[in-house]
């Protein structure tokens, strides 16, 4: 008798457009956020949720049937799907909100995931999220785990080394905890949030970036799928932190005594 | 042991390289410390002489060069922190005919800021202030200590660049640049430092303060003296302050790779790109396979993927630097479609930067390739001007003719490689061997010059001379030129004090 095929697996991979790690973040001057007029690029963590997908693909052949980008931003996050598509994603859905919108928070994102996941019911459903920990934006590191509550599927966070077992529907994850790593068994469908060490991403070669421009791209709107991405939290007032003071330099023991009392300081009495 | 070895190897570079100095010069005694101590404070003079009693391992970064190539027995170094110190300093060193070494970061690598003797190596590291910026015409003026990367920081958050950048930024000194007229990566876009350098201030060997200081673009009044300078090795004074332009900071740079299946298609390419890319294109340059597998073996930058190196001989890498973002990408990618859509594709494939972070990558490719060869073994470097369409031939016939001379194993010389700046025609030919040996250096010298002058090249197009090639200047140099720079040397310098033994002897 032949062996049943296994049902092909669909992985879908939202990334964020953020600013570049690399570049000196500065207050703006209204103290509402930071300057935005900087270089983005993918969040570093969404870069390796990407590459894992890939390198999945390349592990486990067809057994992959898609592998989705997502990403919900301004105009300008197709190109952060671009480099997605680039590196090896098959097509990708851009939900795309106004250039001065609020940054959605990660309830919304989980949401707004849940609803697009919903909508791939009919093509085959998804069966993996991958995505980064955290965005270097924010930091707020929920969205992985809100989604995974909102559709009441496994999660995995905090991955350091992915292995599926696709005829089981099985994943063993290797997950970076305090002082070590823990190793889970989940069942799909699975959400996983990706860290540093996971992998290194690949640099998209000249005929993949090519090949990327003619991949399929899906444009949404938040009403489409309908979700509200206004935000829940207010944000006050956003401040550099206190510069750092230099030392100085003392010629002498004297002159040292004399500016430590000047700081307050005292001799130990016994 | 490795030091003892070292130094036997260099004294036997020095006895065939090193001509005799042209006279009896005088070595730093006592007397000249307590003089000098009265010239700067104490933490500025390291000497092993009284009463200063510095050891050698104080000396050791002044004596020795990076690649522990030279060496030299200076038993003190000075590091003034005014250009009136350098001048009291030369002042005395003239009356005593003691001979001194100007020294920037120390990164040289022809061995023109070591000591050959027991010269005093006077450091410009203390004189490292910016005197002004002028953020509206870009112009700096600083002194000659200023390390290159704080140059590049300063100038930074005024939306200017410094108009050269080399793989030794962190540590070189812009007085160092500028007396070897240090060539690197952005020269193909803003042009070498006799055009950037504005104006200097150089305390000559005498003493004497010229302050050629100046901020103009435009001064036709009489010899340009300021060019003497530049280039000269500190031959002919001691630069102390540098003022130069710098251009207005590129809004978007970018990168990209190119894998070459020939090298043939190196020419074409640049013909392409430049074409193509017109004023944004900012660097353009060539690595060989041998290089880039050595950058890849000692970590520098992260490889490519497998399959895009797959039968590349060569690589190219270019970098764009231009005012607005969408229209260099554009550009690029225009330029990328037309290179993969060929009938009779220039390249195999590439990678394109997509963030700050690979576009320092890919950089770090090339520019790791110095350091990589550095940690492979011992290297022999020649940096050469030559035709663009010898590059190739360079390097074959060199590792050809070390292989004729029974050379080529791994006890001997492991590697020849080249790289370099395609856009400037200066290919770096580099002979990696497990030691440093004279037979090695018989099989290279005069061999490599005699090439380099077949294709009427020149034996040091930006690494200078230095005690290096002085002997070989004639290659790249008629008989008339050689005299007529003797005697500007004579002129300035009547007593040879001056980095005696470097450039010209």
């Amino acid at each position: 008798m032949r062996p049943s095929p296994a049902r092909l697996l669909n992985i879908l991979v939202p990334v964020k457009r953020a600013v570049d790690y690399a570049v000196k973040i500065r207050v703006n001057a209204q103290q509402t956020g930071v300057d935005l007029n900087v270089k983005h690029s993918m969040n570093p963590f969404d870069e390796i949720a990407v590459e894992e997908a890939v390198r999945l693909r390349e592990r486990f052949k067809d057994e992959i049937k898609t592998i989705k980008a997502i990403t919900i931003g301004p105009s300008k996050s197709a190109e952060t799907l671009r480099t997605a598509l680039a590196m090896g994603a098959d097509s990708a859905i851009h939900v795309e909100i106004p250039e001065n919108a609020p940054a959605p928070e990660p309830l919304g994102v989980a949401k707004t995931l849940r609803a697009i996941i919903e909508k791939q019911k009919d093509s085959g459903g998804i069966d993996i999220v991958i995505l980064g920990k955290q965005s270097i934006d924010d930091d707020l590191g929920q969205t992985g785990q809100m989604l995974a509550g909102l559709m009441g599927w496994s999660q995995a966070t905090y991955a350091s080394k992915v292995d599926l077992d696709i005829p089981k529907r099985e994943a063993t994850v290797v997950r970076e905890i305090d002082g070590g790593s823990e190793e889970i068994r989940c069942k799909l469908p699975l959400v996983v949030t990706t860290d540093l060490r996971l992998n290194e991403p690949r640099y998209a070669s000249l005929p993949n970036i090519m090949k990327a421009k003619k991949k399929p791209f899906e444009k949404l709107k938040p009403e489409d799928l309908g979700v509200d991405l206004t935000p829940q939290m207010e944000t006050v007032k956003v401040t550099e932190p206190l510069k750092r003071v230099g030392g100085v330099k003392v010629a002498n023991v004297d002159e040292l005594v004399a500016k430590l009392k000047e700081a307050g300081f005292t001799a130990v009495k016994n | 042991m490795l030091t003892a070895r070292c130094c036997s190897r260099t004294l036997a570079l020095r006895l065939r390289s090193c001509p005799p100095l042209r006279r009896s010069l005088s070595s730093v005694t006592e007397n000249d410390i307590l003089h000098f101590s009265k010239i700067l404070d104490p933490p500025s003079i390291i000497s092993t002489l009284s009463p200063i009693h510095s050891s050698l391992e104080d000396l050791h970064p002044f004596n020795n060069d990076w690649m522990r190539k030279y060496s030299g027995r200076a038993t003190t170094v000075l590091k003034p922190r005014t250009t009136q110190q350098v001048s009291e300093i030369l002042k005395w060193c003239h009356e005593r005919e003691i001979p001194v070494v100007p020294q920037g970061g120390n990164t040289g690598l022809v061995g023109g800021s070591i000591p050959l003797n027991d010269e005093v190596v006077i450091s410009m590291a203390n004189m490292n202030n910016v005197r002004s910026f002028d953020p509206v015409s870009g112009i700096l003026v600083a002194e000659a200590g200023c390390i290159l990367q704080s140059l590049t920081d300063y100038v930074a958050p005024h939306n200017h660049i410094m108009p050269l950048d080399l793989g030794a930024k962190g540590s070189c000194q812009i007085g160092g640049n500028v007396s070897t007229n240090a060539g690197g990566l952005r020269l193909l876009r803003y042009g070498s430092l006799h055009g950037s350098v504005l104006g200097v201030e150089v305390v000559l060997p005498d003493g004497t303060i010229l302050d050629q200081l100046t901020t103009l673009r435009k001064d036709n009044t009489g010899y340009d003296l300021k060019q003497l300078f530049i280039g000269s090795e500190g031959t002919l004074g001691i630069i102390t302050g540098v003022s130069i332009l710098t251009p207005p900071a590129p809004q978007a740079s970018n990168n990209v790779i190119l894998a070459l299946p020939h090298f043939d298609n190196v020419r074409p390419l640049y013909q392409t790109v430049k074409g193509q890319l017109s004023e944004i294109l900012s660097a353009f340059e060539f690595i060989d396979r041998t290089a880039y597998d050595l950058a890849v073996k000692h970590g520098q930058g992260r490889a490519l993927n497998e399959e895009d190196v797959e039968g590349a001989e060569c690589f190219v890498l270019v970098e764009t630097s231009g005012g607005r973002r969408e229209h260099d990408e554009e550009k690029l990618n225009d330029l990328l479609e037309t290179l993969l859509s060929a009938d009779r594709p220039l390249i195999n494939t590439g990678v394109l930067a997509q963030n700050p972070a690979q576009f320092s990558s890919l950089w770090a490719l090339r520019e790791g390739v110095t350091e990589a060869v550095s940690k492979e073994g011992k290297a022999y470097k020649y940096d050469i001007s030559v035709p663009l369409s010898t590059f190739k031939e360079v390097v074959d016939i060199t590792r050809n003719h070390l292989q004729s001379q029974g050379l080529l194993h791994e006890d001997a010389v492991s590697h020849v490689l080249g790289y370099g700046h395609v856009g400037d025609g200066n290919l770096h030919l580099n002979v990696i061997a497990k030691a440093y040996t004279q037979e090695i250096q018989d099989a290279l010298e005069p061999f490599i010059y005699e090439l380099v002058a077949s294709h009427r090249g020149s034996i040091s197009a930006e690494h200078g001379v230095g005690s290096m090639k002085t002997h070989a200047l004639h290659y790249s140099k008629d008989k008339i030129s050689l005299e007529l720079m003797k005697k500007i040397k004579e002129m300035f310098d009547p007593k040879g004090i001056m980095n005696p033994g470097k450039v010209i002897a």
